[in-house]
């Protein structure tokens, strides 16, 4: 067990590693000079040096990245060429927006998508299971952004020119300034958010409470004498929730991230929304805090799915 | 006596067993083939038996070159072919085919009959276009298929059709010798004996050698001039076929014996049925001494501790030889 | 256990169903031409491509090129896009272009984008995982860890940080599509393959002399073709989707030539009073992502119909969550 985690951390942190130097490089490759592209076009020579001497741009490329390695193992992620924020800051000033989105989402997509999937798979070919067949293919194919654009051009556009005055067009609000404006900002975002994910979750409790059903155990379980309602969930659901939980941590750690789309669209002022910023500003060293943190979210619900699947089914062995 | 045809060695086949975490190291083998001689004369059948899991097919992968070995020699006509490389192995790959026991896992199922028998041509680039075909579908009329079933998949044959598929890429280069890795175990018992009929048929037309292995000791009696005895990595007992049944040495074989389904069940004396105790070791970790000890009716503190070796007697014909410190009397019963 | 308990045990002739199977391709057409709902999606498909194809033909029809501007009566005196009318059938956009025409071009960019990083992702998917899994040992371990930090990435993050680099264009848009689509599909088939080299007919081509590269080729390859025609054509819509969010975030396709993700992000300011400036686009990017999962499903149906359509397993990592 200590062993199983201590080499999935050593394994995250190479992957982390790797991916700081893949950001890294590309932007020192890149025929870019972020210098020039703060100093404004109309610098002159001598200020674009002095930009790229205060900005340490004008270092050796392996100082630069010594410098930023050996201020990440201390947590310090450097300074914003732009707002001469420390990225720290910025990362955790924006980081609640992106946990209340995601989190609120997630309890949407899960409760929606298990039910829906639970449903079409106790009744299989059955009209309820053909209608869930429909909304999952159309939430697969559904692009986030257009989405959000249907929800906000009926829920806000449509509603407010008939008087109804629902929803603000975007923004947000704290919790902990008003947690009914905090809920009103973004509940259209967690419909967005979720539709997708809900598609696919109840197209994967279908298709492994299916498999499931047809295990000897559940045979057993029925010809005991136990009600179909217990069936299904005591025995059934149980095992059949393993691959969900697998894809619930993996889509919660890429979604810490940043879930980049939604965020553009409402206007939320989160992780997502500051990297499609930074990336425009050309703003290095906040691109390179997002990619991390979000790498890391990643990597870090990847452990805690494998520790789960080994709760939920003992047969795995952490080995 | 001549060059044989097919000489094993003192074979020896270890599996790793790895385990560890950031570093994976060897704690451990499997020890499948240990330390097995025997040799086949051309025109003879060598029939193989012993246990599933006693090494008789990792044998076989050993002999056509499938698993390296890890030590040991196997030789074709007198020439070491242990460790050649895919080229150099090229020519005695003609010689030396094999049939596989699952005829469903043995035959592609993407692929059509045709292709499948044509295998060994395109391979070895021999015969190719409208001659290949031709040579394939007088394969296939061989073995008792329609030719004209040329282009259909594996899936649209039955079990026995399937496994005569097999026996026609076999043989389609001519080889001299086939070794059939328990052919018909996997066939329905109403179809084993069509199977066997044709290798027999098959054997006599072509002058085959061939080495049968198989875990039904009547199945090999029916085809083997010789046979060997198998037990955990180990040959125990080698003997012509009639020596070996009218006389076991090794109280292994003596059991294995008395298990076998007898021709007339009337006839048979339940009461010389010997059942032995306990299931198969572990090749991982083998008992020291004769392998066979822990389950033996006759062991004693001698066998746990010292290896019997392949010997022979003055009391028996020459080819016939059993690894046991106290092995039965001819004719003595295993009790 | 006595010996003869062990002589009768029972062989089963194990046959996975995963291979089981004539893959004579007309059984499976036959099947996939009963399934109505594939076949409308195919029809679909095929008409949007023959759009594509006649654009030029469309835009004569129209009277417009993709980036003509009707500077007569292409937007209101307020400067607002132009709704339906006989001059332009679908309506304009802020800068007086038709939407018809602009969003039939745009098929050709939703087509050749997803087509072309479906192709390139699944070439380089089928060769990694068929490599990985037939060697297994080193070749294993280093491949499987690179496509295990590929999927550790975020997507979509360092899509845009990359092009805001390189600069947007379309084969960029290509590359970067490909390049985060390639390792699922790799995992997929590395699986695959690891259970089928281990099969007997692998071990009878090898004994026959056959070269690695030939048994992956004409042995190991056959058999994941229905693995991989359900996953590429499962790939083309997630890649137009993926295309059309860059182009909408600005980074994909650069206007002037129009993508359906452009085209709406344009409508951005506007679509509040010119609903048809996202409703045209986006019906067309919903209608052939629709057709392609529809169709996917459909193929999938026809190669495994005994399954009773458990998704599940196939698809745990499919990559819907780049797009979020």
């Amino acid at each position: 067990m200590t062993r199983f985690l201590l080499r999935r951390v050593l394994f995250g942190v190479l992957v982390l590693w790797l991916i700081s130097v893949a950001t890294f490089v590309l932007f020192f490759v890149a025929p870019h000079d972020p210098a020039r592209a703060i100093a404004g076009r109309l610098a002159t020579p001598e200020t674009v040096a002095l930009v790229r001497h205060r900005l340490g741009l004008d270092e050796p490329v392996l100082v630069q990245y010594w410098h930023f390695l050996t201020g990440l193992v201390h947590g310090d992620l450097g300074y914003s060429f732009y707002s001469s924020a420390s990225v720290d800051s910025l990362l955790v000033s924006r980081l609640p927006v992106t946990i209340s989105l995601t989190l609120g989402a997630a309890v949407i997509w899960v409760v929606s998508g298990v039910l829906i999937g639970v449903l079409s798979a106790s009744r299989p070919r059955s009209p309820v299971d053909r209608s869930a067949t429909v909304f999952v293919l159309t939430g697969l194919s559904m692009p986030t952004f257009l989405l959000g654009l249907l929800l906000i051009y009926f829920f806000f556009f449509r509603a407010h020119l008939n008087g109804f005055d629902w929803f603000p067009a975007g923004g947000y609000v704290p919790f902990t300034q008003s947690p009914y404006g905090w809920f009103q900002h973004l509940l259209l975002p967690w419909i967005t958010l979720a539709l997708v994910s809900a598609a696919v979750y109840s197209r994967l409790t279908r298709g492994s409470l299916l498999e499931t059903l047809g295990e000897d155990y559940i045979r057993t379980a029925r010809s005991k004498g136990l009600s179909e309602r217990r069936v299904l969930f005591r025995h059934g659901l149980r095992s059949a929730l393993t691959p969900v939980v697998t894809q619930f941590g993996i889509d919660v750690g890429t979604l810490l991230g940043g879930a980049i789309v939604t965020e553009t669209v409402f206007g939320l002022p989160g992780l997502g929304q500051l990297a499609v910023q930074s990336v425009t500003n050309q703003d290095l060293p906040v691109i390179i805090g997002i990619v991390l943190m979000a790498a890391a979210f990643i990597v870090l619900a990847n452990i805690v799915v494998d520790l789960a699947y080994a709760v939920l089914d003992p047969r795995v062995r952490l080995a | 006596m001549s060059v044989p045809l097919l000489e094993v060695r003192d074979v020896v086949k270890h599996f790793p067993v790895r385990s560890g975490t950031l570093i994976r190291r060897q704690v451990g083998s499997v020890h499948a083939v240990d330390r097995v001689s025997l040799s086949v004369q051309r025109g003879e059948t060598f029939g193989l038996v012993g246990e599933t899991g006693c090494g008789k097919s990792t044998l076989a992968r050993c002999v056509t070159g499938l698993h390296p070995v890890t030590s040991g020699h196997v030789l074709i006509d007198g020439e070491e072919i242990t460790g050649l490389g895919r080229r150099a192995m090229r020519p005695y790959r003609r010689q030396l085919q094999m049939v596989f026991q699952d005829p469903y896992g043995s035959l592609n199922p993407r692929r059509h009959v045709g292709a499948i028998i044509g295998d060994p041509f395109a391979i070895n680039r021999v015969a190719g276009g409208a001659d290949r075909r031709r040579q394939v579908q007088e394969l296939m009329e061989l073995v008792g298929l329609n030719p004209e079933h040329y282009n259909r998949f594996p899936a649209e044959f039955s079990g026995g059709q399937r496994q005569r598929i097999g026996v026609a890429r076999a043989l389609a280069l001519h080889p001299s010798l086939v070794i059939c890795d328990e052919p018909v175990s996997a066939l329905d018992v109403s179809v084993q004996a069509q199977i066997i009929n044709l290798l027999e048929d098959l054997q006599a037309e072509f002058g085959l050698t061939s080495v049968f292995i198989a875990h039904d000791l009547s199945v090999v009696r029916h085809v083997s001039d010789r046979v060997g005895v198998m037990y955990l990595g180990k040959l125990v007992e080698t003997a012509d076929t009639h020596e070996l049944y009218a006389g076991p040495r090794h109280p292994y074989t003596a059991a294995l014996l008395s298990a076998a389904t007898p021709p007339d069940p009337d006839l048979a004396d339940r009461s010389e049925r010997v059942i032995l105790a306990g299931d198969v070791p572990s090749p991982i970790d083998p008992p020291s001494g004769c392998r066979f000890h822990p389950r033996c009716p006759r062991a004693q503190a001698v066998c746990a501790v010292d290896e019997p070796v392949l010997t022979g007697a003055p009391d028996a014909p020459p080819s016939h030889q059993w690894a046991c410190h106290f092995p039965l009397a001819p004719g003595e019963r295993l009790t | 256990m006595t010996l003869t308990d062990l002589q009768e045990v029972a062989r089963d002739p194990d046959v996975p169903a995963a291979i089981e199977g004539r893959s004579t391709l007309a059984l499976v057409w036959s099947r996939l031409r009963s399934d109505r709902v594939a076949m409308a999606s195919a029809f679909v498909i095929l008409a949007i491509i023959a759009v594509a194809v006649a654009a030029p033909l469309i835009a004569h029809a129209a009277g417009w090129g993709p980036t003509d501007q009707d500077r007569v009566a292409g937007v209101t005196p307020q400067g607002l896009p132009v709704g339906p009318s006989a001059r332009h059938w679908l309506g304009t956009d802020n800068l007086g272009r038709d939407i018809l025409v602009r969003t039939v071009y745009g098929a050709r960019i939703s087509l050749i984008v997803g087509v072309a990083a479906t192709a390139i992702a699944t070439f380089f998917g089928m060769v990694a995982g068929l490599v990985s899994g037939y060697y297994g040992g080193a070749v294993d371990t280093l491949l499987a860890r690179f496509m295990d930090v590929v999927l550790s990435f975020p997507f979509l993050l360092f899509a845009i940080a990359l092009v805001s680099i390189v600069g947007p264009s379309l084969k960029i848009s290509v590359i970067v599509i490909a390049f985060f689509s390639w390792a699922g599909i790799g995992r997929v088939i590395r699986g695959q393959t690891l259970s089928l080299r281990e099969k007997e007919f692998v071990e009878a081509a090898r004994s026959l002399g056959a070269s690695d590269l030939r048994i992956m080729v004409v042995d190991v390859l056959p058999n994941l073709v229905a693995p991989l025609l359900v996953l590429g054509t499962l790939l083309v819509p997630t890649a137009i989707v993926f295309e059309a969010t860059l182009s909408f975030l600005g980074l994909g396709v650069v206007p002037p030539t129009a993508s359906w993700g452009n085209m709406i992000s344009d409508a951005l300011p506007f679509y509040s009073v010119a609903w048809w400036f996202v409703a045209v686009p986006g019906a067309a990017l919903l209608t052939i992502t629709l057709a392609f999962n529809l169709l996917g499903d459909g193929v999938r149906d026809a190669l495994d119909p005994g399954a009773e359509r458990v998704f599940a397993s196939r698809r745990r990592r499919r990559a819907h969550q780049d797009t979020t």
